[in-house]
């Protein structure tokens, strides 16, 4: 997806227009909206779409990929100015490394973005607490261990 | 299964929400936003790169935190996972979606939104094993005396 070549590890620096900033400040609004409308910030829910053996099993995950894929491809398609990127190649890293995403997210339902959604409710809903920082500490690993700036 | 069952209807809307937010950020910074980069990022911040990041992450948690405040079904919630639990769980996916290159909304929906092949690889390993490791918890661990 993103190139990991040394000389594109400098990252392109973004015009720090304060529109620009009010933007991406909506752009998450939305997002975090949308991952608490949705229930993805329930980890009963998704556990409820990964148990498909469960006898009460629970599509909304699908419903909520299905919305964010429709918006998502057509704003792409419709939006020419969008780097459309290139597809990187089937890596042990993006196999091992999905393998190992998939095992934690069906550990505990949390992936990053409701994990970190879920700060909002600090008091009442306390398990982002631990699973934030330990995320944390595992993408400086990567970074630290194998100098994988992808 | 009815289509359009309220609870559907809601998991698609939050989702046209999630793909908007996921457009506009990638519209305004040419870069894709999926969340475990955008973190991922900002722990290794360069200068011109990482205050966006930051904008994003607390405009998603002001996001949810709007909802959680507008909406008892959106506030609910229920796990039972254990620290320890969460603690294992938040190393796995802080190295995985660092090492396999993005998570949900970075494979999930950014990659595939583009058609990329490595993103509908790497959704398909994340789903199947998370699926696995579901199936294995719930259902492949014989507790004794049960």
């Amino acid at each position: 997806m993103e190139s990991t070549t040394p000389e594109a590890n400098k990252r392109p620096a973004m015009d720090p227009h304060a529109k620009t900033f009010a933007k991406i400040l909506f752009a998450g609004l939305l997002f975090g909206a949308g991952l608490a409308i949705s229930g993805m910030t329930n980890p009963a829910k998704v556990i409820g779409f990964l148990n498909l053996a469960g006898g009460a099993w629970d599509p909304s995950l699908a419903f909520v990929m299905a919305g964010a894929l429709l918006v998502f491809a057509l704003g792409t398609r419709f939006l020419p100015q969008l780097p459309r990127g290139q597809s990187d190649p089937i890596s042990k890293g993006l196999v091992i490394g999905a393998a190992l995403f998939g095992i934690g997210w069906g550990l505990v339902g949390f992936c990053p973005g409701p994990a970190l959604a879920n700060l909002a409710r600090l008091g009442q809903v306390n398990d982002s607490l631990w699973f934030v920082p330990a995320m944390a500490v595992g993408m400086i690993l990567v970074q630290r261990c194998f100098d994988l700036d992808r | 299964m009815d289509l359009l069952h309220p609870d559907h209807l809601r998991a698609l809307l939050g989702g046209a929400l999630i793909g908007a937010g996921s457009l506009l950020a990638f519209s305004t910074t040419r870069k894709v936003p999926g969340i475990s980069g955008v973190l991922g990022r900002v722990l290794r911040p360069q200068k011109g790169d990482t205050a966006w990041r930051i904008t994003m992450l607390l405009g998603i948690i002001a996001g949810a935190g709007v909802m959680f405040a507008l909406s008892t079904e959106a506030a609910s919630y229920q796990s039972s996972s254990s620290p320890t639990q969460l603690v294992l769980a938040g190393l796995l996916v802080g190295f995985g979606t660092r090492l396999g290159g993005g998570c949900t909304s970075g494979h999930g929906i950014c990659g595939i939104g583009r058609g990329l092949w490595d993103s509908v690889v790497a959704t398909l390993v994340f789903m199947g094993v998370a699926m696995l490791t579901v199936w294995l918890c719930h259902h492949g661990v014989h507790h004794t005396g049960g």
